[in-house]
Formats: structure tokens, sequence, C-alpha cells
């Protein structure tokens, strides 16, 4: 099935993904690597709400131009590197929408299962067409400490995608099945 | 002469790297495209539609532009070989803010970015010393993604050549999705530890679909492709027939008692330009 969905998302739109659909997104989303990750857990408050935000594993190459940044290329990074992050992140930041590449392990496949969140994958390396969905860039967070790849940069994009739910909140990872060789 | 030309030329390269596939490596991923369905499918489709897109708007194709990689032929009667590496260097950090590059450089004490991908030991470069008076550079620019994914394996010398395809199908097959399949796969078979890795880096430079000359070898090639392709992880681990687009294998002579395999991962991305200096400082980049 292919969704054309508004983000934030509500649960029961979350719930009728599954793996192997296909799924276009139109909201906010903010990025978030290994760093990212690690100082927000730490941090008591946070100066945005990523509970009305997709988490989007990317560090992109930005560019500023009379003060004011573009994208230049954002595709996704690999998702695993988050694996030890992901379960307390989702019961901290009740976002819904992840989208990464490569995959996530057990861990993360239980706290989508139990917070009601769908891991999708972005083709990875499809920086110039993902810059090209992102309509404004609506903030960056820690810039100065975590640099261009690591800080937080909020996205607001159209009809991003095709993102593959590759690992739904019923259990279901498109990854398994595979790795058997 | 005039070394601001030069050192424009090399920015042209490092542009031209980024923002352009080689037509073999697209080719290959057309053919992809023809013969996957589903899913996969729609990632190949992606992947066109994003070279495509590079090349028309000139903006780098990933937003991971990698570690500056440069592998240079330097004809020895070249005029001004004492200021190539200054040139290469300013190179990069003009490319950096022009092209522009992402700041990749980070100091593994400090977790501090030099911003302008050059550092400690960076841009990467390995020289060679040719006759003649023309300098050959490609550059390869190399993502973080593809290269966590490259293996040393130290084999026991006893397991042969079957061995060592084992291993190089195996570790691609635990590498799943991580490095952006459909990868690019240079095997170095042999030499010490840090030169079967090597070797296995220098087999990307070769254009996909070449076939390594020696019969024997271009054997294993053909086997490791089809081998890595029946394990079905596919266009981003996700499912499908193509995980590798090529394999290329190099081979150096061994110790007796070892048998390196150095495996060095390209994501489809497989970004590789050309360019010769002439001594007149005059260039092309290709």
């Amino acid at each position: 099935m292919e969704y054309h969905i508004n983000i934030p998302a509500d649960k029961d739109e979350i719930k009728k993904l599954e793996v192997g659909d296909i799924l276009y997104v139109t909201g906010k989303m903010f990025t978030a690597r290994d760093e990212a990750h690690h100082m927000m857990l730490e941090k008591e408050e946070i100066p945005f709400d990523p509970s009305e935000m997709a988490l989007y594993h990317c560090g992109p190459l930005m560019k500023e131009e009379n003060g004011k940044w573009q994208v230049v290329s954002a595709g996704p990074t690999t998702s695993s590197r988050m694996e030890i992050f992901e379960d307390k992140f989702l019961e901290k930041f009740s976002t819904n929408i992840i989208i990464g590449k490569g995959g996530m392990g057990g861990r993360t496949k239980k706290a989508l299962q139990k917070y009601i969140c769908v891991y999708t994958s972005y083709t990875g390396g499809a920086g110039a067409l993902a810059a090209d969905k992102v309509e404004k860039v609506e903030g960056v967070y820690w810039l100065d400490k975590l640099g261009m790849p690591e800080a937080v940069w909020v996205f607001k994009v159209k009809e991003f995608g095709p993102l593959v739910v590759a690992m739904d909140s019923h259990g279901k990872s498109i990854y398994e099945h595979l790795k058997k060789g | 002469m005039n070394l601001k030309n030069i050192e424009d030329g090399i920015v042209e390269l490092i542009r031209k790297a980024e923002t352009e596939l080689p037509d073999d490596v697209v080719k290959s991923l057309e053919h992809a495209y023809e013969i996957e369905d589903g899913v996969a499918k729609t990632q190949i489709d992606a992947i066109l539609k994003n070279i495509d897109l590079a090349k028309k708007s000139g903006r780098p194709m990933c937003q991971d532009t990698g570690i500056q990689t440069f592998f240079i032929e330097v004809g020895i009667d070249f005029s001004f070989i004492n200021r190539l590496k200054d040139l290469m260097n300013n190179a990069v950090k003009k490319a950096t803010l022009e092209v522009p590059l992402r700041p990749n450089t980070v100091d593994p004490f400090t977790g501090e970015n030099h911003k302008d991908n050059t550092g400690d030991h960076l841009p990467y470069i390995t020289w060679d010393f040719v006759d003649g008076n023309d300098v050959h550079i490609t550059a390869l620019p190399k993502g973080g993604g593809s290269e966590n994914m490259s293996k040393l394996g130290m084999l026991k010398p006893g397991v042969g050549i079957e061995g060592v395809k084992d291993f190089v199908v195996e570790e691609m097959i635990k590498s799943a999705g991580n490095p952006c399949p459909p990868t690019v796969v240079g095997v170095g078979i042999g030499g010490g530890a840090d030169l079967s890795l090597k070797l296995g880096k220098r087999a990307l430079l070769r254009p996909v679909d070449d076939r390594h000359k020696d019969k024997n070898i271009a054997a294993v090639e053909e086997e490791l492709i089809k081998r890595i392709n029946a394990s079905g992880i596919g266009p981003m681990g996700l499912g499908g027939k193509t995980t590798v687009l090529d394999v290329h294998v190099e081979k150096a002579h061994r110790h007796p008692a070892s048998l390196p395999v150095g495996i060095a991962v390209q994501c489809w991305a497989d970004r590789r330009a050309k360019m010769v200096i002439h001594s007149d400082g005059s260039w092309e980049v290709k």
C-alpha cells in the first residue's frame, strides 16, 4: 500500500502501516545522529517538541547564504549506530516515525511495538532528491558544539519519500527474513 | 605557470566526483532497475532520479561527501612536484566552501571538526611516481557508511582461495543494508594486513563490469558477484536481486604463514573522477 500522511501522525495512522508499505510524509522532522541522541537523552529540557516531528537519522550538507541555511544534500545515515539509544529515545520523546537506512535491531523493534512507532527506510545516498523535498529549514540546535553533521536540524518537508516501512508497530521487520543468505 | 589555475582544476575534479557518477556505474544501476521489481525497484528508481538531479543541479549526490581520497601518479619530470601537496590541501579547503562539501574531518580525541576536510593525514593521498611530465589524479571520495563495513581477515593459509571466497561472502552478508547496497566491493588478497586493505581500496578504482585480466581471478570475481547477489539482501537491504554491482579482486604475494584478505566497500555512489595536469599548468577533468 502507498500512504501519504501528515506529521504528527496519530496512533491509528501508525498502526495501519505494515512492513513493505510505501510512505510519503509532510510536516516537520528533526535530524539526530549519535551525538544528538546522546545529548538529548541527557538534557532535561529540549528547545523544540520532538513529539510533533519525525526523527530523521541524517547528517545533512548545509549551506549558509545571507544568514539563511539551505539544504544542499540530506540523505539518511546508517541507523544501526543509534540502536543503543533508540528505545530510551522513543520513551522520552514520543516521536512516532523514524526515518533512516540499513535497519535497526531487537531493542528498537520492541520499542516500536511498545510506543506505537514505525521505522522507515529512505534510499541511502539519495541526498539531492531528499533536499529537493525540504521546503524550509526551520532551525538548528547545538551547531557550534556538534558541528554540521551532528547538529539537530529542523526541516519542514513536503511529500518526503518514498519511505519504505521497514519495521512496523506490530513487531515485524523487513530485514529479518532477508539475512539468511 | 599559474598555480591558482591548477588549484581551480582540482576543485573541479572534486566537484565532478561529488556531483556526477561515471557512466559505467549509471549503466549498471540502469540494468539493476530493469531486473528488479517491487520495493527494490523503488530504491533503484530513487537512486537514478537522485543521480539525475545531482548532475543537473550541480549539487553533491550524497550528503556524505566522504573523506577526500586521491590516487596520484606524478610524472617525475613535472615542474612543480614540490607544490603538489599544498595544491591538494588548498583545493580541498576551497572545494569545501565552493561545491560545497560537508565538513567531515573530526579529531578522534577532542571530537572537534576541522571544518575544511583537511586534518592530520587528510586528505588521504596515495602517491606513485611514473615517467613523463604529466600528473594524473583520481579522486575517490569515500563515504563513512560503506567504509565502516571494511573488513580484514587474517586467514589460515590452509583454507585456500575457497576460504577467502567464503570469508568475503559471509562478511558482505553480515553487512546487509548498512553500506548502501548495491555496492562495489574491492578485495585485496595477500601482502600483509595493511597491503591487503590497500589493494582492496585500489581495486575500487576499476570501472564496474571490468573483469581482471587474469582469468582465474576474473572467475573468482564472477563467483563472488553471483554468491553475494544470491543472498537476496538487495538495494538498501530491503530485499532484491542486486546487492553488489561488482566485485574487484587484486592480489599480492603473501608471507607463507599469512593469508590476509582486505575488503573495501563502496556504496552505490561509486564516485570516481580523473584529471590530468600538464607541465605547462593546463589541465583536463575527465
